[in-house]
């Protein structure tokens, strides 16, 4: 077996924390607002906390003990911040390959373009809409994340002007994208201090770039279309020209270009993940707008759908940043919504508590519903019955984290579950009346339930958003 | 027919096909009124917010002092890493032609795996994943993204079965026997025989036979769909675990058909259910099935379920080295399928099917091999993507380069 392979073998790396706590000052001063040393390793190791929350680790006589444990921690992607300010994007800081394994840190960063060639109304309402897109998920509000301004001209003053015209009007990063360096160099001088992503360095213009990258303190894109060892080449040559942020572009192929796109993407974060391949451990940058490339007389429409599932399938392999043309709400809106389920931390727990939620101030005549207690099920309920500003009773029926309509077939939600939950709850002293409005999914055992509960059962509409019309139509106590 | 059927097939690259544009452009001008889905068995899964995110800080890791700056590239290699696995994922044969005992017209095996799904770079992909279509046996409630297409069949599964598989390019077809459910239409396993008779005349594809989710029912229907139609190598969906699952595995496994083993959302669950019918069962004759959850509502605990049980499968667990199949169709839960919504995230026509294809192409990364799917434009989408995936083409680096310049 080869080094190499037996590196493999070990996997993520098994951090006790033990290992942090030994390195911490041990002062158990709390003023990382933890309870004791002990407790802010473990909190430490699985990442709820950083290393610069605890003061005395930051003094100058444990400053040896802060680079080791910096080492220590190091993911195997390199995090890299692109911007400044509160709208600066963290990318990479990946620890493992497989979400399974821990969890994936920052999530990928959707860039949408301009170009030096568009209509100054064009270019500000692109970027106008690209700042506006937002959507409420589950108490999350998604967003798209930067501007990649594309030198179409080739023209150093156009690209230049147009860069300027963008970071006066936004405060998102930018990815300044040309391959020519005097038209990058005109780029960076029209926004000096915003710590714009440059792409690219290529095996033609690498040392310009470099030279750019160090003079404007920008993290830099090593682009080498499904050439992975010129990837490297430019990796090892640019780290060694004193480059540290680097972001990595194997280069994104539509059509037929599909499998060596994926194949590239994912040797990329195996290497760095699974064979700690240094020079493999910066993020990935995907470019899905290649999909407008050979558009020919292809619809837009059509366009739009490929660039936003190739889009789709970087988020799960291991893009940490894209470059997109379609701003279209119905295209990025999946996108969003996946990249959000792809982010989430798999550690935490699908259920919440059953037993009785109350909405405003409900009364003996006010309207009582159930739903389950699987997490999302629970919370767009919550939320709609909020919306709806009724004063309501909300039984959340223990359904072992299952929704309704897998929990009727499951067997997880059952009339006795949802008898038992009325009793458990109390509500039966709470209101007057004996009525229960029932998901719409639950309809099959609306009969079992009034059998079982002795309650008179509504059965609701399907989807928790029609709660409001519901009660205004159909809910007399 | 025939005519649109080949204008399909002949749709190279990733380019959706002419008539699909058309079937695309159509949705814009269709005022949608309420929604109403439901297919029996969607299932919503959901998740709550993740902990709060913990950034780590920019690392100032230690930049090895430079003598000088390079000034040639530093040539070196990608060590490409490629790893062996000790477990392969089962074969598994679906349908069966007149010489092999059925009447179908091809058999598709699915499964063989012994690399994770499309780690190309590694081993080529043995099967690749199929597509079947779901056929229902009763007017249900449909989004009316879907329902447009298949107007004209719903109430006749044999006519609609057709529709799928000559115009939609199904591989298969998925026949849900709703109307059999105590509390629908209560229909009998002798009417269910009648249809799906009606069925293997219309089209000759293998076939996924669909329950009502009723326990009792479900196994009373496969049983005598089993016999009447022994030798078919019917998949049969499903076998739970609240099922008499002896019963079902003996007249699958006497009749030579194929469990569908399906669990909720939990590896332990899909073992132990596997280990059950293994006493009854080669395991060549399971298929598993470990929930699917929409996009938005519990993808990422679908995704990663899977993607885990596809790797302890080829790391020599054979308990979930079957191949899986996936209700893709589930992906029309996910009110944002179908919810007509403010209009900067319009069309619904359009947003609806894509929530369907991204659903099944996150899936098809983490190792799915049959899908249960619904929407056309989905279905061709991930057809088309599997096949550039398979194809062995390689990516021109030239078409690259010129994204940054391209005006458009």
């Amino acid at each position: 077996m080869t080094e190499r392979e037996k590196k493999s073998k070990v996997g993520i790396k098994e951090l006790s924390p033990i290992d942090v706590y030994k390195l911490l000052p041990k002062t158990n001063c709390k003023e990382c607002g933890q309870e004791n040393c002990m407790a802010f390793a473990t909190k430490i190791v699985n990442r709820e906390v950083t290393l610069e929350q605890c003061p005395p680790l930051l003094k100058k006589e444990n400053e040896k003990a802060y680079k080791q444990l910096k080492e220590m921690l190091k993911p195997a992607v390199k995090e890299i911040v692109v911007g400044t300010g509160d709208k600066a994007v963290k990318i990479g800081g990946k620890l493992v390959m497989y979400r399974h394994e821990f969890t994936y840190f920052n999530p990928t960063a959707i860039a949408i373009d301009v170009t030096d060639e568009m209509p100054e109304d064009e270019l500000l309402s692109r970027i106008k809409s690209t700042e506006k897109f937002s959507y409420e998920y589950i108490g999350y509000t998604l967003k798209l994340d930067m501007i990649a301004v594309r030198s179409t001209s080739g023209d150093p003053e156009k690209f230049k002007a147009t860069v300027k015209k963008v970071v006066e009007n936004t405060n998102l990063p930018l990815i300044l994208c040309t391959l020519n360096s005097n038209v990058a160099e005109a780029g960076l001088m029209a926004a000096p201090k915003a710590k714009p992503l440059l792409y690219a360095a290529n095996m033609d213009n690498w040392k310009d770039m470099a030279e750019l990258a160090l003079m404007y303190g920008c993290p830099l894109v090593a682009s080498a279309p499904n050439d992975l060892d010129m990837l490297m080449s430019l990796a090892k040559t640019l780290q060694a020209y004193g480059v540290e942020d680097i972001v990595l572009d194997p280069g994104t192929f539509a059509n037929e270009g599909l499998a060596d796109t994926l194949n590239n993407f994912t040797m990329l974060r195996r290497a760095a993940c699974k064979a700690g391949e240094e020079l493999a451990g910066f993020p990935l940058m995907g470019v899905p707008m290649v999909a407008w490339m050979d558009k020919g007389e292809t619809a837009e429409e059509i366009v739009k759908w490929r660039e936003a599932y190739l889009a789709g399938m970087l988020i799960v392999r291991y893009a940490d940043v894209l470059v997109m043309h379609g701003a279209n709400g119905w295209s990025l809106l999946p996108n969003a919504v996946l990249r959000q389920n792809i982010y989430t931390d798999p550690r935490k727990p699908v259920a919440v508590e059953p037993g009785l939620k109350v909405f405003g101030t409900p009364d003996e005549n006010s309207p009582v519903f159930f739903t389950t207690n699987f997490a999302l099920t629970y919370y767009t309920v919550a939320s709609d019955i909020e919306n709806s500003k009724t004063n309501a009773y909300l039984i959340v029926v223990d359904t072992e984290g299952s929704a309704v309509d897998s929990g009727v077939a499951g067997r997880k939600l059952t009339a006795e579950k949802v008898a038992d939950a009325i009793k458990a709850t109390g509500i039966e002293n709470k209101v007057k009346h004996r009525k229960i409005i029932i998901p719409g999914k639950a309809s099959r055992i609306s009969g079992e339930i009034e059998e079982l509960s002795g309650w008179k059962v509504q059965v609701g509409p399907r989807d928790s958003s029609e709660i409001p019309k519901y009660l205004v139509e159909k809910w007399q106590p | 027919m025939a005519e649109k059927k080949k204008k399909i097939e002949d749709a190279s690259g990733l380019s959706l096909s002419p008539d699909l544009l058309e079937l695309l452009a159509k949705f814009q001008e269709i005022e949608l009124e309420d929604f109403e889905l439901e297919v029996k068995d969607l299932e919503l899964w959901f998740e709550s917010g993740a902990l709060p995110r913990q950034l780590m800080p920019p690392l100032k890791a230690a930049t090895p002092a430079m003598k000088g700056k390079p000034t040639e590239l530093m040539m070196t290699q990608f060590a490409r890493p490629i790893e062996t696995y000790p477990g392969k994922i089962v074969e598994v044969k679906l349908g069966a032609t007149k010489g092999e005992g059925g009447t179908r017209g091809k058999s598709i095996i699915i499964g063989g795996e012994t690399s994770p799904a499309f780690y190309t770079f590694e081993r080529p992909t043995v099967h690749p994943p199929v597509v079947t279509l779901d056929v229902f046996d009763m007017e249900v409630p449909l989004s009316k993204a879907v329902k447009m297409h298949v107007k004209d069949v719903i109430g006749d599964p044999a006519a609609w079965a057709k529709l799928a598989v000559d115009k939609f390019g199904a591989d298969m077809v998925t026949v849900h026997l709703i109307s059999i459910d105590p509390l629908l239409k209560n229909a009998t396993p002798k009417d269910a025989v009648k249809t799906i008779e009606e069925i293997t005349q219309a089209v000759d594809v293998p076939l996924v036979i669909g329950g009502c989710g009723d326990p009792v029912k479900d196994a009373d229907v496969f049983a005598e769909i089993a016999e009447t139609f022994t030798g078919e190598r019917f998949l049969i969906s499903s076998i739970t675990a609240d099922m008499d699952v002896e019963r079902c595995a003996k007249f699958v496994k006497k009749n030579g058909h194929v469990a569908l083993s399906f669990t909720p959302m939990d590896l332990n669950l899909a073992r132990e259910l596997n280990r059950r019918l293994y006493d009854f069962l080669g395991k060549e004759d399971i298929v598993m099935d470990l929930t699917t959850a929409a996009l938005g509502y519990g993808l990422d605990y679908a995704f990663t379920n899977m993607e885990r049980a596809r790797l302890a499968g080829l790391m020599g667990d054979v308990e979930l080295a079957h191949p899986m199949s996936s209700g893709t169709t589930n992906a029309w839960a996910a009110r944002e399928a179908w919810l007509k919504m403010g209009a900067e995230w319009e069309p619904r026509e359009l947003r609806g099917p894509l929530w369907e294809v991204t659903t099944a192409l996150t899936l098809l990364l983490a190792g799915v091999d049959l899908f249960m799917m619904m929407h056309p434009a989905a279905v061709k989408t991930l057809k088309d993507v599997t096949a550039n995936l398979v194809s062995g083409k390689k990516a021109d680096p030239c078409k690259f380069v010129d994204w940054v310049s391209t005006k458009l």
